[in-house]
């Protein structure tokens, strides 16, 4: 009550005389989308589609998966965009303020592991001897390439990763380290991929990760590493191929958009945005350097999203390699 | 003959002396100049260097009439220059009558004590408390508690209260270069104090006031950091409804609840791209917003001096 007054007064006081109500704009058809920087490109695309198709208005914001989560489960955005599963404190959040949601994978990123062109002896590279280079315990320790691989030269090894606050580093940590945000610290962090891409160019040395259009777009500059996911297994460079047929783990990673489907707030214009991310989006998960899902899971995606099932299929943690059907069907 | 000679002598010591430092005069203006060159060289590389990668955008009026895309080619600076500008019109009208208000208040009528002497401390320091903690602020305030969304509205207050300070004590520093003898002669002749401070002190002050608020203006215009806080879109293919209408009230103040974009968020959004095309287009946009901050300072230039010149005793 109090709340109300002030906000009243201030209004009031900010401009004086002449002033339509805040809800006027706020009534207008506008699907509010926000999240990951990472599945941006893939929303921007579809959203410059939509607005061109339908003339309903598409606003898209860069606020990472945890930022979109916050405003997403406040109500403040139809749609967010995220690079890993909805977590337990996001699903309390969620809950507590009556947010129900769809979780729909829209494509696949694969995080490329990349070494400089003039690096001619580490073309191929188990998930071991990663874990090797980037574990905690190795801080300080493993510091040449010769002690995570006695075949390797005696050199320096120079590490380039994405920062402590992405999604990105979160996923690669999980997957290689075996612990979500488990690594060593010494290494050159970023959040902007293009310093880790300038990085690892520039510099013979070096080792990086980041997103698979990153590399796409420098390939000149950069090599990609085959990743072999286990002893005995073939090593797996990242590819469109690699990633649908489901050979490049375990780095290949499902990109999410979710979808506020609280009953009373699911707005008709939403769900037309929706229904259009899923029919069109195909040709722009390409243009924009990502892997569309496997026809089979696109259908079982697009089936999952007529029979509005809410709920997460990874109960609150981080998980990886999981299938898209038997992610969508542990949801009941 | 004797005192002849001495006297040549402390002359020409005088004379060495003189040359000394005329010398050192001398020295200090070309490292000062060479300082002066430094900077701006630097400052033209940069300006040339960003104009040379944007060149092919900046050449075409697309550009600046298309709205964001995900091809590099058809992406358009519009939605941020509007958004800029809308933004700045609220940061205007919220932190000047203010500030300068603020400033008068507490140069011309607050009491010298120890709680003046704290709040002139405390708005110093103001002015160098990092942006980003403004947007925090702001996000708590505007966004959360007033509700008013990530709205222009928000953005404008927002810049509005990061360059407040910088408006106070640039007024307090314009009304402090004012002669006391002009206040002495207006009270003389029986001005009340509203009539001198109005009528002298601030008209007197106004090429510095302008050139505070423009400043603080070209500084918020830049700003990325307390904008993407309070959450800033990086997509938005649509202006915001009409300030102006064609029929009755012919005002509209839908636009202050629009999302938005500005032209820093713009071109940082472009810069983390991977492909480099779109890093043309940061380039191109880097150049505006340059061009932009120069024109305001140009702006506030020529106004300074076309008041100074209308100011008889100087």
């Amino acid at each position: 009550m109090q709340f109300k007054l002030v906000q009243t007064l201030s209004v009031a006081a900010v401009v004086a005389a002449a002033f339509s109500s805040p809800t006027a704009f706020a009534a207008d058809k506008i699907v509010k989308i926000d999240g990951s920087s990472t599945v941006y490109p893939v929303t921007e695309a579809v959203a410059e589609e939509f607005q061109k198709a339908t003339k309903t208005k598409v606003t898209v914001g860069i606020s990472g998966t945890g930022g979109g989560f916050k405003k997403f489960c406040r109500g403040e955005t139809d749609i967010s965009g995220a690079s890993r599963p909805i977590l337990q404190k996001e699903l309390d959040d969620c809950k507590a303020n009556g947010i129900q949601f769809i979780e729909l994978p829209v494509a696949f990123d694969a995080l490329t592991v990349v070494i400089n062109p003039k690096n001619d002896f580490a073309k191929k590279m188990t998930v071991a001897e990663l874990k090797k280079m980037w574990e905690p315990a190795a801080q300080g320790k493993v510091k040449t390439w010769k002690q995570v691989n006695p075949a390797w030269p005696d050199r320096p090894l120079k590490l380039f990763g994405a920062g402590a606050d992405s999604g990105t580093f979160d996923y690669f940590t999980e997957a290689i380290v075996g612990k979500s945000k488990s690594s060593r610290g010494d290494f050159t962090a970023s959040e902007d991929d293009n310093v880790l891409v300038r990085g690892v160019a520039g510099d013979t040395d070096a080792l990086g990760f980041f997103g698979y259009a990153y590399y796409e777009e420098n390939k000149n500059s950069l090599n990609a590493v085959a990743i072999i996911e286990k002893e005995g297994k073939p090593a797996v460079l990242p590819s469109k191929q690699s990633i649908e047929d489901g050979s490049y783990q375990p780095l290949a990673r499902p990109i999410f958009i979710y979808v506020n489907a609280t009953s009373g707030a699911f707005k008709p214009h939403v769900k037309a945005f929706v229904d259009f991310y899923l029919k069109e989006s195909r040709p722009l998960i390409e243009e924009v350097k990502y892997v569309p899902l496997p026809a089979k899971d696109q259908a079982a995606v697009v089936a999952h999203w007529k029979a509005l099932k809410p709920g997460t299929g990874f109960g609150g943690h981080a998980e990886v390699g999981v299938k898209i059907e038997d992610l969508l069907s542990r949801i009941k | 003959m004797n005192t002849e000679a001495s006297t040549l002598k402390d002359l020409d010591a005088v004379r060495s002396m003189i040359k000394r430092h005329k010398l050192n005069d001398y020295l200090f203006g070309a490292v000062g100049l060479s300082f002066i060159i430094l900077i701006l060289l630097t400052l033209l590389v940069l300006f040339i260097d960003l104009i040379m990668d944007g060149y092919p955008k900046l050449m075409s009026w697309d550009f600046f009439s298309s709205f964001p895309s995900r091809r590099a080619a058809n992406a358009g600076l519009l939605s941020a220059l509007v958004g800029s500008a809308l933004v700045m019109i609220i940061t205007f009208v919220s932190a000047v009558p203010m500030g300068v208000a603020a400033a008068i208040y507490l140069e011309e009528y607050a009491k010298k004590n120890w709680l003046s002497e704290v709040i002139e401390v405390n708005v110093t320091n103001l002015a160098a408390v990092p942006s980003i903690i403004y947007g925090l602020l702001a996000l708590g305030l505007f966004v959360y508690i007033l509700d008013f969304g990530t709205s222009i509205l928000t953005a404008g207050l927002t810049l509005g209260l990061l360059i407040l300070p910088v408006v106070i004590v640039a007024t307090r520093e314009a009304i402090r270069g004012i002669p006391v003898a002009i206040r002495e002669a207006a009270y003389a002749v029986g001005a009340t104090k509203w009539q001198v401070v109005s009528q002298h002190v601030v008209r007197y002050a106004t090429g510095g006031i302008l050139t505070g608020v423009i400043i603080g203006m070209a500084r918020a215009i830049g700003e990325t950091a307390p904008v993407i806080t309070i959450g800033a879109l990086t997509f938005i293919a649509f202006l915001p409804p009409s300030p102006v209408t064609t029929s009755a009230p012919f005002l509209n103040f839908d636009w202050l609840w629009s999302g938005f974009t500005v032209l820093p968020i713009q071109m940082f959004s472009w810069l983390s791209r991977p492909g480099a095309d779109f890093h043309v287009n940061a380039a191109a946009a880097g150049a505006v917003i340059i061009v932009v901050t120069l024109l305001m300072n140009g702006i506030a230039i020529k106004m300074r001096y076309n008041i100074r010149k209308k100011i008889k005793w100087q």
